[in-house]
């Protein structure tokens, strides 16, 4: 019961704040209006904020916050990757569909590296099996598929974002 | 301030000329799949671009209104958030409904 008005709090907070930044106004009326609406929306929402691993929630939240520039990096490597195979003249691609097991498990961990897989050099995921853990992955031509079926950086990257080792279940 | 403008006209330009490469690609690739990765990528690097450079000129030229920018950065995030995950919707609903992947050496669709 505690655990969930603290959880309830936080959510209460963060849409409050997300509020005033979005408004911009700071008179009692609009303050008020926001606060019955962050207290409608944390009493329908809160559960999603805080499905999983609730007592990790901040330093998984850091461990992501210290993820995201190296992930951006690699989106304008990617970029320029993509950029050149396209403008090049006979334009070098090569694509395939390959399959890659990872050791993740929780919905927002394949949610994220779903998401990083897309964004980066020429590969898109196709589907999940949310199960076993396997992605399938479009690949633009044979290195960036390479990336991930040897290199597996990305993986494991994300793996230890979440903490999760390879036999987690 | 001069210095800036440049610096914003520089990141803004790169943005536009990223945009430019995805349309490009999505133009020239061969099938559904391959032109989904021109823009998936592209338009999400560009316009984050345009939207930083955009931030940066304001935070500099009309820092008495601070909420903007922080609005901005909200944008980014949401584009970044977003656009993957649309991409891959568009790309899973493509396989489920049985588009084949363009192979090498093939006829372009």
């Amino acid at each position: 019961m505690k655990k969930r008005i603290s959880e309830m709090a936080i959510s209460f907070g963060l849409l409050g704040i997300f509020w005033i930044l979005l408004s911009g106004y700071f008179d009692g009326f609009h303050l008020v209006a926001g606060g019955i609406c962050s207290m409608i929306v944390t009493a329908l929402s809160y559960r999603l904020l805080f499905s999983e691993r609730r007592s990790q929630f901040f330093r998984t939240s850091w461990r992501l916050i210290c993820y995201v520039p190296w992930e951006l990096w690699q989106i304008v490597l990617a970029n320029i990757d993509v950029i050149r195979r396209v403008l090049h003249p006979r334009m070098p691609i090569a694509p395939c569909l390959i399959e890659i097991e990872t050791p993740l498990r929780s919905e927002f961990a394949l949610v994220t590296l779903g998401n990083s897989i897309t964004l980066t050099p020429g590969t898109i995921t196709v589907s999940v099996d949310p199960e076993k853990g396997r992605f399938l992955v479009h690949a633009l031509a044979k290195e960036p598929a390479d990336a991930l079926l040897v290199d597996q950086t990305m993986q494991r990257k994300v793996a230890g974002v979440f903490q999760e080792a390879r036999n987690d279940g | 301030m001069v210095i800036v403008d440049r610096i914003v006209i520089v990141i803004v330009l790169a943005g536009t000329l990223v945009t430019l490469a995805g349309t490009i690609g999505l133009l020239r690739l061969p099938d559904f799949y391959t032109r989904l990765h021109a823009t998936g990528k592209c338009d999400t690097l560009g316009t984050g671009l345009i939207l930083a450079g955009l931030i940066i000129f304001h935070f500099v030229h009309y820092s008495s209104t601070p909420l903007v920018p922080i609005k901005l950065l909200i944008l980014i995030i949401f584009v970044f958030v977003a656009n993957p995950t649309a991409t891959h919707a568009i790309v899973k609903a493509a396989h489920r409904t049985g588009v084949r992947p363009w192979h090498l050496g093939e006829k372009r669709r």
